[in-house]
């Protein structure tokens, strides 16, 4: 066949005899897959798929899952309100509302605390940022499911209690 | 009267093994491919928590296509759009009429040859009734007034017009050696053997014709790597674009039953049909109790192996998924004991004892098993070849097509004619 006019390596590679008449190496593709299938046929087990909801993949301790707000020994938010992580934060997902705290030793704390789950990258910036150790990424959850777009924006008293299952 | 009986059972027994073998297929090529791509494949679709090792998805996917929507392109032209899903599932049924798949079976005393229609120009037929297929291809591809359907269509007709011609001056040299266009004489004539020891099968007498026929039917029955009608990374689905619910089922069930009748039509012309060789039919006859009992005791075996690789599975995935799924094992390990029972009560009742009566019924079932083993090998084989090789171009095809494989038959067809003289 002529590929005059084609760029170079358009299929212009000269074949040998044996690869030109297809017939041969049709024969050698036909053993590979055999291989395969013979060797998949009697070790099922061994096959790399992993039945998902029944069995799930082990993550290490440092994947950044959903997050979560830490608490005092008191039970209230460790957070401050600084604003640091929802500056600091790429995709713009936190939105903190601060208030005023009653306790004179504590500066602020935060009215409401929204995270949009569906823009957050995951990246764990807010984590480092944080001063006061108060959002951490260490859940683990990533079956992140909801039916309607405006469950995916969590709350503070979701976070605080952030410890279920991935549906919101 | 009779006749009219053995007719309708014998095309009972068509329509019964090509239906059959069309969920077998289904099953064997989303099973077979998932093996061939280190995947595990359908395995979800259960009835009361058997599995059956993804046997029941097939059934799964027809209900559903029966109860989905039937969604219709507005520009449609109503009957031929209605008439194409149709003409590929009756083409491949009808060519199976000329197929023998034994040689006769005797019932209540009389002789009924395993063949629906013996005609004497069996070959011509399939090849008249066999490229009739590609109309509803072409009509499923004109009518559906999509662009990408109606290129499919194009396609259709291109490759039949580059397949069709090499595949008569294959089946050509066929005729020539055994000098019949009658498909019984063909099959028949593949039990004898050459120079004593070689079995006469249309693939040693006509090796080049075997390659050419295989291609062929390959292009006729759409599969890769000649399905460019479909192409599904090119021209979407090609001419099943439109089609959804029962109609694409149709399309669907119609590719598995052209396999059915592409891997029955290789068998009877270059796989000797139902002949099982250096096995001729006296010989069955002459020793079909110590054949009997051999069977048995292999089916015995057979089971017994089986029902150990399930006993093996009962002790390690034990309460492994938490839900009748678990009972699987017990179930198969079960099942395969009581074949192997039956088979070990089959020799309680001495089958070597048999009679000239019931040698003759188990040569004419070892003829059907043989055939129906036959075909189902090369069903696979056309599934293995898709989940091997990527597609040809549709340059390429008819390139192939008529720089190739048309002086290739042309010059089997003269050198069979020769030596055919000269012998």
């Amino acid at each position: 066949m002529s590929f005059e006019g084609l760029p170079k390596g358009s299929g212009d590679k000269k074949k040998s005899f044996r690869e030109s008449i297809y017939l041969w190496e049709i024969v050698r593709g036909l053993g590979v897959t055999a291989r395969h299938l013979v060797r998949n046929i009697l070790h099922t087990d061994d096959m790399p798929t992993m039945q998902y909801p029944e069995q799930k993949r082990v993550y290490g301790d440092r994947f950044r899952g959903r997050h979560r707000l830490m608490k005092r020994e008191d039970g209230s938010p460790r957070c401050v309100a600084c604003q640091m992580c929802s500056t600091y934060c790429p995709a713009d997902c936190i939105e903190i509302i601060g208030a005023e705290h009653p306790d004179p030793k504590i500066e602020k704390y935060p009215l409401t605390f929204d995270i949009d789950l569906l823009r957050c990258v995951y990246c764990g910036l807010c984590e480092e940022a944080c001063p006061c150790d108060a959002i951490r990424l260490d859940t683990g959850i990533y079956e992140i499911a909801a039916d309607h777009r405006d469950k995916f924006v969590v709350d503070k008293d979701f976070l605080l209690n952030n410890d279920t299952d991935g549906t919101l | 009267m009779t006749i009219v009986f053995d007719t309708l059972a014998k095309i009972l027994f068509f329509f019964v093994m090509i239906m059959g073998l069309v969920v077998v297929l289904i099953w064997m090529e989303r099973k077979g491919s998932a093996f061939i791509q280190d995947r595990t494949g359908p395995n979800r679709a259960a009835i009361g928590g058997v599995r059956l090792a993804g046997l029941v998805h097939p059934v799964a996917d027809v209900l559903k296509l029966l109860f989905k929507e039937d969604v219709t392109p507005a520009n449609r032209h109503q009957a031929l759009y209605n008439l194409a899903p149709w003409i590929g599932m009756t083409v491949a049924m009808s060519t199976y009429l000329v197929i023998p798949f034994g040689d006769f079976i005797t019932v209540a005393g009389r002789q009924v040859p395993l063949v629906v229609a013996d005609l004497s120009v069996g070959l011509l037929y399939i090849l008249a009734i066999s490229s009739l297929a590609t109309y509803g291809t072409v009509m499923a591809g004109w009518a559906a007034s999509n662009k990408f359907s109606f290129l499919g269509g194009i396609r259709a007709t291109s490759q039949m017009i580059s397949y069709e011609i090499s595949m008569g001056l294959a089946l050509m040299g066929l005729v020539l050696v055994f000098s019949s266009l009658r498909l019984t004489d063909i099959a028949a004539g593949q039990g004898d053997l050459i120079w004593g020891f070689l079995p006469k099968w249309g693939v040693v007498v006509q090796p080049v014709g075997f390659i050419l026929f295989i291609v062929a039917v390959f292009a006729e029955t759409n599969r890769n790597p000649f399905d460019m009608p479909e192409g599904e990374s090119e021209i979407v689905a090609g001419v099943h674009l439109e089609y959804s619910s029962m109609k694409f089922a149709l399309f669907f069930m119609a590719e598995y039953a052209h396999m059915v009748v592409g891997a029955a039509l290789i068998t009877t012309f270059y796989f000797g049909g139902y002949q099982i060789p250096w096995l001729p039919r006296p010989l069955i006859e002459a020793h079909a109790g110590l054949i009997l009992t051999l069977e048995l005791i292999g089916l015995g075996a057979v089971a017994v192996m089986i029902a150990m690789l399930f006993f093996r599975r009962v002790s390690k995935e034990k309460g492994k998924f938490g839900d009748a799924r678990d009972r699987e094992p017990v179930l198969g390990a079960g099942l395969w004991v009581l074949v192997a029972v039956a088979a070990v009560a089959g020799l309680g009742l001495k089958p070597w004892t048999i009679g000239p009566v019931g040698a003759e019924m188990v040569a004419s079932l070892l003829q059907i098993l043989t055939f129906v083993a036959k075909v189902v090998f090369f069903a696979w084989l056309f599934i293995w070849v898709r989940w091997t090789l990527p597609r040809f171009r549709y340059d390429q095809l008819m390139y192939l097509g008529w720089k190739v494989w048309l002086p290739l038959g042309l010059a089997n067809l003269v050198v069979t004619a020769v030596v055919m003289a000269i012998v």
